[in-house]
């Protein structure tokens, strides 16, 4: 009985930590249509600027939860400045530069801190049920995930800013008629994603391998779920991952981990063919 | 504007046919004692493997240093030149080539993972370029033209998985990442296990981007196995350290592993998620021999900000000593007569200590050494001394077959 009970956790493990790494992607991608390749090298970012700050004695939890969000969140900004503003519309440049972007990143974190592994060890303990073992640190994953999209849902349902955040991206043209400045918008909801980006590689700096190259390995996922998860920034990336997070360790459980990626990456296709506008274009029409 | 850039064009041609036409004597007599030795490099600096590969090459350039400093080989200066592969096959291919081709190097030291290895040694052989490959690895290449300096799982996980039983119990379970190196050192580790009566439960392989190993985890508390032996390899591997300890599951299950601190995870994880890991390699910049010492401190005052100086280092500065000696012993940098001195028992005392060339593998015989981590060093237990590569001499005999070029894989 105990095996199934961790086997939700893996699974709630697997599904909270995809939909953190996906939210901020979801934001720049989903929303603003900025294919950012460099979405990786922010998640390292985060991750970096908490372990570089609790190396230098700054308490591990506001390294991840302040440090790595402020970080990476003033990055995003001087990053669309410099380089995305120019971009908007042109999905295809934008994926270029960004690609160009994440090379560049990964290039000045090995020329500073070189491409020897960092770490910070997992605060909290772990726990047992029957004879199994499982961390707090999934279930403290789980209830941030939780945080995070009451968060984004608060900021885009409820204020000014997301009223105006969402009308801009709809219609940029009609916004500005109605005294709204595009360019501050655009600026800012980059600068979040950002953020949730950062805040995102902050939590998994804890459980796991920390190295200039490490957005690699999560890059290809997070698009694949916000693609499969459609439109709906909220709706559709925590379907999505629901959907790939649950299948992914299932999967790996009953086979083996390199069938665990084969399934999830063959339910992507099977998914984009059956629902070409991702899940929320399908059940989710006009959520957020 | 024309004109002078159609002058300089004339010019520098005449230039350059007169230094082809040049007497033979003039180019090869007056430029020949300072013509060097040219030795290739192909390792990676930069990428996910660039941790192992800087070392490396720190080494083979101490080893390079140190030979001119004695006066060179053959009255000839050593250069290294030297590609940075970025962790990246195409570029060991493509650099392999120039080096074979464009540089036309009297010698190659290179190559970190098997995938590489295997992608630059047929380039090697055609062009007749003597190779030296310095890392461990899974053993079975059998191939004239290439020397092996590194351990291979008879000398290293054969000691390690006794010892690692004796420890803990007869079940193991084994994690391993999913390419060539992993998939082999998983079958010798089943192997070894079931030599000394043990019996695996599992075996798990995981792509190198595999971050997330929870459900991993979870499998191997319902397997119950008494023992993991993990061959996990690269920056996202190390994460299921951390999630095991997270989980709380530190302590109670041992770990042995083939590949854990060859780059600098006792100095990165946390003293609680590594202590206790046992692993066996050929050298540990732990070992207090002088010649270790010296070795460590050399390297540590060229470059203060070198990771950890591992077997592959080592390997790397043994492997050049040696080619050298052979290069010497033949008293010629033709390469079958290189190989000829190599094959005749060439031995060198290194930071590892004594370390010899055995001819019908071109693999090493050299020390083998168990360590235990502790407060996120290396503590030495055990020293094996003269452990021969036995698993590729029971596939590879160049004796008999030198016309051999197989990578032969173990069938259990």
């Amino acid at each position: 009985m105990a095996i199934y009970v961790i086997l939700a956790l893996d699974v709630l493990n697997g599904i909270s930590s995809l939909f953190l790494l996906c939210l901020g992607l979801a934001i720049i991608f989903g929303m603003m249509k900025i294919i950012n390749l460099a979405h990786g090298e922010f998640i390292m970012l985060g991750a970096y600027a908490t372990v570089i700050s609790a190396n230098a004695g700054v308490n591990i939890w506001i390294a991840m939860l302040v440090v790595a969000p402020l970080f990476v969140g003033v990055v995003g900004l001087v990053i669309e400045r410099c380089l995305i503003r120019f971009l908007y519309g042109r999905l295809v440049d934008s994926m270029l530069a960004t690609w160009g972007l994440s090379l560049l990143i990964i290039g000045i974190i090995t020329t500073i801190y070189g491409n020897t592994q960092q770490g910070v060890p997992t605060p909290l303990g772990g726990f047992s049920i029957g004879s199994y073992q499982s961390s707090y640190y999934t279930l403290f994953l789980a209830l941030m995930a939780a945080v995070m999209m009451a968060i984004v849902y608060g900021v885009m349902r409820y204020t000014r800013f997301g009223l105006v955040a969402r009308a801009t991206m709809q219609n940029p043209a009609m916004a500005a008629t109605l005294g709204v400045n595009p360019a501050r918008v655009y600026m800012s909801t980059f600068a979040l994603g950002a953020a949730v980006t950062g805040l995102a590689g902050g939590l998994l700096a804890p459980v796991s391998g920390i190295t200039p190259g490490m957005g690699g390995a999560y890059v290809a996922k997070a698009f694949m779920t916000v693609v499969g998860g459609g439109a709906a920034i909220l709706s559709g990336t925590l379907s999505a991952a629901s959907l790939f997070g649950s299948v992914n360790q299932i999967g790996a459980y009953f086979t083996t981990p390199v069938y665990g990626e084969v399934i999830v990456f063959t339910t992507a296709i099977v998914l984009i063919r059956l629902l070409p506008q991702g899940i929320s274009g399908r059940f989710f029409k006009g959520n957020l | 504007m024309t004109f002078t850039r159609r002058r300089f064009l004339q010019r520098s041609a005449i230039a350059t046919s007169t230094l082809i036409a040049a007497p033979a004597v003039f180019r090869s007599g007056a430029l020949a004692a300072e013509n060097p030795i040219t030795v290739g490099s192909l390792h990676d600096q930069s990428g996910p493997i660039g941790t192992s590969g800087t070392p490396m090459v720190y080494a083979l350039q101490l080893a390079v240093d140190e030979i001119n400093a004695g006066g060179g080989l053959l009255g000839r200066p050593l250069k290294v030149i030297h590609y940075d592969t970025q962790s990246n096959i195409q570029l060991y291919s493509q650099y392999a080539q120039q080096l074979a081709v464009k540089d036309k190097v009297d010698v190659v030291h290179g190559g970190i993972t098997s995938a590489s290895r295997e992608a630059i040694r047929p380039t090697f052989d055609r062009f007749k370029v003597l190779y030296f490959y310095n890392t461990l690895y899974e053993g079975g290449v059998c191939d004239r033209n290439t020397f092996c300096t590194g351990t291979t799982p008879a000398q290293t996980v054969e000691k390690l998985v006794p010892s690692a039983m004796k420890k803990s119990g007869k079940k193991a379970y084994i994690i391993a990442a999913d390419y060539n190196y992993g998939q082999i050192t998983a079958k010798w580790m089943t192997k070894y296990m079931k030599d000394n009566g043990g019996e695996i439960l599992s075996t798990d392989f995981f792509p190198l981007d595999v971050t997330n190993f929870g459900s991993t985890i979870s499998k191997i508390q319902a397997a119950k196995p008494d023992l993991i032996l993990s061959a996990l390899v690269g920056g996202n591997h190390t994460a299921f350290y951390r999630q095991w300890t997270a989980a709380g599951m530190k302590g109670k299950i041992p770990i042995a592993s083939t590949t854990f601190g060859l780059v600098n995870e006792p100095s990165t994880l946390d003293a609680a998620e590594s202590d206790a890991v046992i692993g066996a390699y050929g050298y540990f910049e732990e070992l207090t021999t002088p010649a270790s010492k010296s070795f460590v401190e050399k390297i540590k005052k060229a470059h203060p900000d070198t990771p950890y100086i591992s077997e592959l280092a080592a390997c790397t500065y043994e492997g050049a000593m040696l080619w050298a000696a052979g290069v010497k012993k033949a008293g010629s940098i033709d390469r079958m007569k290189v190989i000829e001195a190599l094959e005749s028992g060439i031995v060198f005392d290194g930071p590892s200590g004594k370390v010899s060339l055995d001819k019908p593998t071109h693999h090493t015989v050299r020390n083998a050494f168990l360590a235990e981590v502790k407060d996120r060093k290396w503590s030495v237990l055990e020293t094996y001394t003269d452990a021969k590569p036995a698993d590729t001499a029971s596939v590879c005999d160049l004796v008999k077959n030198p016309n051999d070029v197989k990578q032969y894989i173990i069938n259990l």
